[in-house]
């Protein structure tokens, strides 16, 4: 089997130390630029996720990593490059096309997008019965088997607004891994969740990519729950990949930008305020 | 809410809207003298028509037998052209027949009264695209008011 | 100065014109591409239920009381002038033309057009659409279609049901209570009443209104900003833009219909 040597663009000191197969790479984003009206929220952007890997996103909020997401999955089209996933090219492809990838794909809203109108079992029912035609037996025990893997399969005649936070979000999580998808996005799968079905959640993630052969995408801002576990951690801001490598590695990055943000530190590289004219200035103006 | 629930509470919505229509379309609207083949046309000259419109309708001793299907106006003698739009089951008018413009009422609405004339070997009966040679024209009031006042004069 | 003033005139019909492209484009993706029956069928229903069932008791209510109140008003003007037997056709051809449709178009942006915005708008908001994109459903299919065929089929409808209730309210009124002649106010009825005239362009007035009451509902759902103020904002705006565009409407096709 060939092996090649991958060069990340931009940080070369650290990509010598990490070696991925081309063939593995299952989304390779080149060159991404994208912006919101006069405000640019990316500037060529570079990622490769590796198949079968935990690719972890983390950068301050604000900074665009939801836009990533829905990037990847076509819903927003950049200003310029490409996002492979596999070998298509997402911006370019026809409606028809860009909808068959998106079975091959799903995504973990941050608040769990459970159509809130039908039952857990129907909400995770819902992509089976839109894309095949399946007898409602062989439905039936798809959803509890699903169920059954988030653990959910006593909560399947709830509605969704009877669920917990984190309960909805793992019922969403049963209904993403429906279709066995190749890809999952999670969209801040731990923000604003308490201690235990945080843990739950981190290893659900884990345990389905290991399970079903997933390849995963967290994006998030939880540090600690990240770095247990990523294979592979990009660090993201001020447009653009400011640092990246397996959770080691970015403990020792020399980026004080990087280090200020796995830290936690209030005041660094990433400024306190956001930017404004002198302060002194500004209280002279209303003196004055 | 079970499907069949839902199911049958529209499927009564929709029976309820077409026994409205069918209340609609048979007890509030006249049903019958429109439609096409069911009925005949005859024309007639009138000197004034007055308040005649389309639509209204022409009787024969009070029973409505169809409707003025169109009003022109002839323009070689200036004169107006009625189109009557009759019932086929009222098809045997002799061509003596008489047309008048009435009123009904005071104050209400303008009609066409049809007279059927007598009916002899040299008369024929009124078929489709006949005028009818016998008309009255609607009294204006001016004029009335005016022959009155001429007559007291005199 | 006037600059300004050119420039926010500017602006507005910018976006007013942006609006419509938008509303358009949504109208294209939801209708084009051909139906599934199998999966449409039973969301249709679903919507009828939603849509047109559960606006008829508003309907019913507003239709009887309608027709109650203008016999009741139509009585006193019309026994001046000996002209009861008129009453009939006076309550039959004001609900036919104009307040049957129109009415029933005004209820129905209240009832079911803000239901709408609102579901489709908090649906946004709730990221539901954007989760049913990325499981390769395209919402406008599955949300908007289904709910603008059952708008559009509903309201015609219920215009029809308003339309008879009405009228059977003026005869309760006008021959149970009044005692107008029964038997005066139907045929007087059919005498002035044409089923072509005045039933079908009643009929053609709702479908027309029902497309414009349900299509600003839509759009404005779905264009709605997805954050409280934004769904309520919207939802104020698809019963105030769909008042008024009802009654613009029902000038336009009234002059068209019974003005020439």
């Amino acid at each position: 089997m060939y092996i090649a040597f991958y060069s990340f663009r931009g940080t070369t000191a650290l990509a010598a130390a990490e070696s991925i197969n081309v063939s593995d790479i299952l989304i390779d984003i080149q060159q991404l630029t994208f912006s919101r009206g006069d405000r640019v929220i990316y500037r060529d952007l570079n990622m490769q996720f590796a198949r079968g890997k935990v690719t972890a996103i983390m950068g301050p909020s604000g900074i665009g990593k939801t836009t990533l997401l829905r990037l990847i999955g076509g819903q927003l089209k950049p200003d310029s490059g490409h996002i492979m996933f596999g070998n298509e090219d997402i911006p370019l492809l026809s409606r028809n096309a860009l909808y068959a990838a998106r079975q091959r794909m799903s995504m973990l809203f941050q608040s769990g997008a459970l159509f809130t109108d039908m039952t857990v079992f129907d909400n995770v029912a819902f992509p089976i019965r839109e894309h095949t035609r399946l007898p409602e037996s062989l439905i039936r025990l798809i959803v509890l088997m699903k169920l059954e893997a988030v653990g959910l399969r006593g909560a399947r005649d709830l509605m969704p607004a009877e669920l917990s936070g984190g309960m909805a979000r793992r019922a969403a999580l049963a209904r993403a891994i429906a279709l066995d998808p190749e890809l999952i996005l999670y969209d801040e799968p731990f923000a604003g969740q308490d201690p235990i079905s945080m843990g739950v959640i981190v290893r659900l993630i884990r345990s389905l990519n290991n399970a079903l052969n997933l390849t995963s995408v967290v994006v998030s801002h939880d540090v600690t729950e990240v770095m247990s576990i990523a294979d592979y951690v990009y660090v993201v801001a001020e447009q653009t990949v400011i640092g990246h490598g397996t959770p080691e590695q970015l403990r020792a990055h020399p980026s004080p930008l990087v280090q200020q943000f796995l830290k936690g530190e209030a005041d660094g590289a990433v400024p306190f305020h956001f930017k404004a004219a002198p302060y002194e200035q500004e209280l002279m103006e209303l003196v004055g | 809410m079970t499907t069949r629930k839902i199911e049958i509470l529209v499927g009564g919505f929709i029976v309820l809207a077409i026994a409205a229509f069918l209340l609609l379309s048979l007890q509030v609207a006249s049903s019958g003298v429109a439609g096409t083949g069911q009925s005949y046309r005859l024309h007639a000259k009138f000197e004034n028509i007055g308040g005649l419109k389309v639509r209204s309708p022409v009787k024969v001793g009070g029973v409505v037998v169809g409707r003025v299907a169109a009003i022109e106006l002839d323009t070689t003698y200036y004169r107006p052209v009625v189109t009557l739009e009759i019932n086929k089951s009222y098809s045997n008018f002799p061509e003596t027949s008489t047309l008048a413009i009435l009123t009904s009422g005071l104050l209400g609405e303008q009609y066409l009264g049809l007279q059927p004339g007598f009916l002899d070997e040299t008369v024929e009966i009124l078929a489709d695209g006949d005028y009818i040679e016998d008309t009255k024209s609607a009294l204006v009031l001016e004029e009335l008011i005016g022959q009155f006042l001429f007559n007291r004069g005199n | 100065m006037i600059a300004d003033k050119l420039q926010q005139i500017g602006a507005a019909t910018i976006g007013n014109v942006r609006g419509y492209g938008r509303a358009g484009i949504m109208l294209f993706g939801a209708l084009l591409g051909k139906p599934d029956i199998r999966k449409g069928f039973p969301l249709l229903v679903k919507q009828l239920y939603v849509i047109g069932v559960l606006s008829l008791l508003i309907i019913l209510v507003s239709g009887l009381f309608i027709g109650m109140v203008l016999a009741l008003q139509g009585y006193t003007v019309l026994v001046k002038f000996g002209a009861e037997q008129m009453l009939g056709p006076l309550v039959a051809l004001s609900l036919l033309r104009e307040l049957g449709p129109v009415v029933t178009a005004l209820l129905f942006a209240g009832r079911a057009g803000s239901a709408i915005t609102a579901e489709i708008g908090l649906m946004k908001a709730t990221e539901q659409l954007s989760g049913m994109e990325m499981m390769a459903v395209d919402p406008l299919r599955r949300i908007i279609a289904p709910r603008f065929w059952a708008g559009v089929i509903s309201m015609p409808l219920l215009a029809v049901i308003f339309t008879a209730v009405g009228i059977l309210g003026g005869h309760l009124v006008g021959v149970d209570w009044l005692g107008v002649d029964g038997g005066g106010y139907w045929s007087a009825m059919q005498a002035n009443v044409d089923l072509y005239q005045d039933v079908m362009n009643g009929v053609i007035k709702s479908m027309v209104f029902a497309l414009i009451v349900i299509w600003i509902a839509l759009h404005k759902g779905y264009d709605a900003v997805p954050t409280s103020e934004g769904i309520s904002q919207a939802t104020t705006q698809t019963v105030v833009t769909a008042s008024l565009a009802v009654l613009a409407f029902d000038f336009i096709l009234t002059a068209l219909m019974f003005g020439g």
